[in-house]
Formats: C-alpha cells, structure tokens, sequence
C-alpha cells in the first residue's frame, strides 16, 4: 500500500529531526529537493567564479614561493567546485543546465567575488576574511542532513584551513614590511572586511530561508549567530599583527562575552546581488568567453572516444 | 542535449595497499582514461589514495529504498548470528 503524500511527509519530518541521513533515491520533498539543488549549486559556482579575482595574481605574485601556493590554493577552488557540482547532480539535475544557468546570469553566486582585486594583498585578504568565512559557513554543513553535500563538504574543510592560513601569512609578511606594505594590507582589510561579513547573508528577521532549512538541518546556525563568530574570531587576529578594523561601532562586550559591531550597509548587500557590483558584468564575461573557448574541446574529446568506441 | 555532454563517471579510490577502494563522488569525461586522468586531479590532490576505478555511473544497478524492508529486515529476527546469543561458562567465555 502506497503511503499517502502526508504521511510521508510526517515520516520525513521525524526522520530528519532524529538527525538520520538522507541519500539521493530516498524519497523527499519536492521543496527540500529544489532548497538543495538551489543551495548546492550556488555554493558550487561561487567556488568556480571564486577563481577570477585571485587567478588575476597568479602570474604577478611577489615570490615563486607565493605563485605555487596561490596555484595549488586556486586549483582546490576548482576541485570544490566539481565535488558540489557532482553532488548536486545526485538530486537529478544536469550539470549542463547548471553550468547554463550560471551562464545566463539566472543563477547566483557569493557576491564576495564581484569585488576587484587591484593589489597583491587582496589575495591575503581573500584567504584570510572569505575564505575564513567560508569555513565559518562551511562547517556546520558537514553535518548536512542530505549524505552527499555533508560529505563534498567534508572534504572541502579538510582543504579549506590551508587557504585561511596562506591569506593571513601574506598579511603577516606585509604587517612586518615598510609602511607602504602596511597600507597595503591596511587598505585591503579595509575594502574586503564588510564585504566578508555580508558573506553569512540577510540578517536573520530578513532571511527568508532560513527557518525551513534550519527545520530541515540543512542549516545549523542562523545567518547573524555565523556572523558574530566571524566577528569574535578575526577582530583578535586583526589586532595581533597591527591591523586596525574598519568599524567605529566594534567594541568588546564584556556582559555578553561577544563584540558589538556597527550595522552592515544592507544597500550595498542587495545591490551587489542584483547585478550591480564594481565586477559582475566582467565575472560573467570572463567565465562566458572561458566556456566558449573551450567548447572546440569538449566537442572533439567526445568526437574522439565515439571513434575509439567504434574500432 | 545530453548528446553533447560527456557521461557521468563514478570514482572509487584505494587509499592504500590492503584496503579496498571506496566511492568518493562523481565526475564528467568523455572517456574512461580522461576520467582516470580528471579522478586523478580532482580526488588526489592531497594523496589520497594509490589506486582508482572509475565506473560510467550508467552502469551501475542500485538497490531501491523501497525494497529496504524486503532485503534487509530479515536479518533482525536471526539474532542466533551474532556471538554473544550464546551464553558460555564463564571459563570459556573468551571463545
């Protein structure tokens, strides 16, 4: 006897909260599907857009040293790309209609990356802020209720501390510089710091997606309960190698144990994600012109093994 | 459209000599050595493993959760499987 569309609704419900795993031909909620394909396939174009404002410093990095790290750093970028992209596909998506929609500009991804990158030590504000916050972000999501997104994203924290660590190493370097390196590190703390913090999303009495994946475990923080943690650990990291924060309003809290923070110019957030960023227009060409460039060898790999298939 | 598109491929990857290979993901190829070559740079980078398989996703057959029941449940009512079913002297408890 077929259970009826309610019921196993309710199961589902239930099984999710006892914190048991669901995997790809369980059956699901059409929303749960749609909240997960929409999620897992921003969260794997903002790694491959991700790739655009530091692979801009691979050729200019200051050392040898630096060039291979900030190669190996953007490769990862890549790989997690394709580990969520495949784990997206578990849903029963085509990859090709992701990649499109990306393309087409109707799917989105982390605006952090529509923010430029004119010095050396915004790749040690990227590593350092983004990549810290997305590590921040990431962690819970190991613990994703759906298998194959809690497991792509195992494997992306394991990667992912090498990036933070390699960011805040450049912005060590330049804080132990002359004071023109200093400004540098100083003025790219200060473009790149509210920008991260916009990373965990709306404020919570605006986030309009945040109760049902929270229901779902699919998130296990709130968007401002991320933030603060984002907030309480840099601010110490900041101050150790001289760095000043951007904010007048940030202050040590001593009643509750956390930082006070000034108020994120919510404006610029929804601006940035309509399309109206200093790069959104050039990341989308960028990433276009790459897929067109490239289709000649997509088209004669499979030319290729159709005629091996055939021998 | 999904003509144009390479197949999806499976990865399994030993992580080291005497354990056997385990399922890490998926991936696009046309083929089955570009697939061991893309396995290769998306599922290594951090040695982890000394061997891949690769297998085209379309071939695999998958039990469905709907026969979970039918295929699994009836090991639960031999629990006479299991050791400790069976109480031993103490003396010899350690068999």
């Amino acid at each position: 006897m077929k259970a009826s569309s309610e019921q196993l609704l309710k199961d589902f419900d239930t099984y999710v909260s006892d914190e048991k795993k669901i995997e790809p031909k369980d059956w699901m909620p059409e929303a749960y599907r749609k909240t997960l394909v929409r999620q897992i396939s921003q969260h794997a174009h903002s790694e491959i857009v991700g790739m655009l404002p530091e692979g801009a410093w691979i050729t200019r990095a200051p050392s040898l040293k630096r060039k291979a790290i900030l190669l190996a750093k953007v490769q990862d970028e890549a790989g997690h790309g394709l580990y969520l992209y495949s784990a997206c596909e578990t849903l029963g998506v085509e990859r090709a209609d992701l990649v499109d929609d990306l393309l087409s500009g109707k799917a989105k991804y982390s605006s952090i990356f529509n923010y430029p990158t004119p010095t050396w030590a915004d790749i040690g504000a990227i590593g350092w802020l983004v990549d810290g916050a997305a590590i921040m972000n990431q962690v819970p999501l190991c613990r994703c209720s759906y298998g194959p997104y809690a497991r792509a994203m195992v494997r992306v924290c394991r990667e992912e501390s090498f990036h933070q660590r390699q960011g805040y190493s450049i912005m060590m370097s330049l804080m132990e510089g002359t004071d023109a390196q200093r400004q540098m590190a100083q003025d790219a703390l200060d473009r790149w710091w509210w920008p991260s913090l916009m990373m965990f999303g709306p404020s919570d009495k605006d986030s309009k997606h945040s109760a049902q994946s929270m229901a779902w475990k699919i998130k296990r923080f709130t968007n401002d309960e991320l933030r603060q943690r984002m907030v309480d650990m840099t601010v110490p990291q900041a101050e150790l190698i001289g760095l000043k924060m951007p904010d007048p309003d940030l202050k040590w809290n001593e009643e509750k144990g956390m930082h006070d923070f000034g108020e994120i110019d919510w404006e610029e957030f929804y601006d940035v994600i309509a399309g109206n960023g200093p790069c959104n227009a050039d990341r989308l060409a960028t990433r276009n012109k790459a897929h067109d460039d490239g289709a000649w060898v997509r088209e004669a790999a499979l030319a290729y093994a159709d005629k091996k298939a055939k021998k | 459209m999904s003509n144009n598109n390479w197949p999806l491929w499976e990865v399994f990857i030993r992580s080291k000599q005497g354990l056997s290979h385990r399922h890490v993901g998926s991936l696009h190829a046309a083929d089955a050595e570009m697939a061991i070559g893309n396995a290769r740079d998306v599922y290594t980078r951090r040695q982890e493993g000394v061997s891949l398989w690769v297998v085209p996703a379309s071939e695999i057959t998958a039990s469905s959760p709907d026969d979970t029941e039918k295929l699994f449940d009836p090991a639960n009512d031999k629990v006479y499987r299991h050791p400790t079913f069976f109480v031993l002297p103490k003396e010899v408890d350690h068999m």
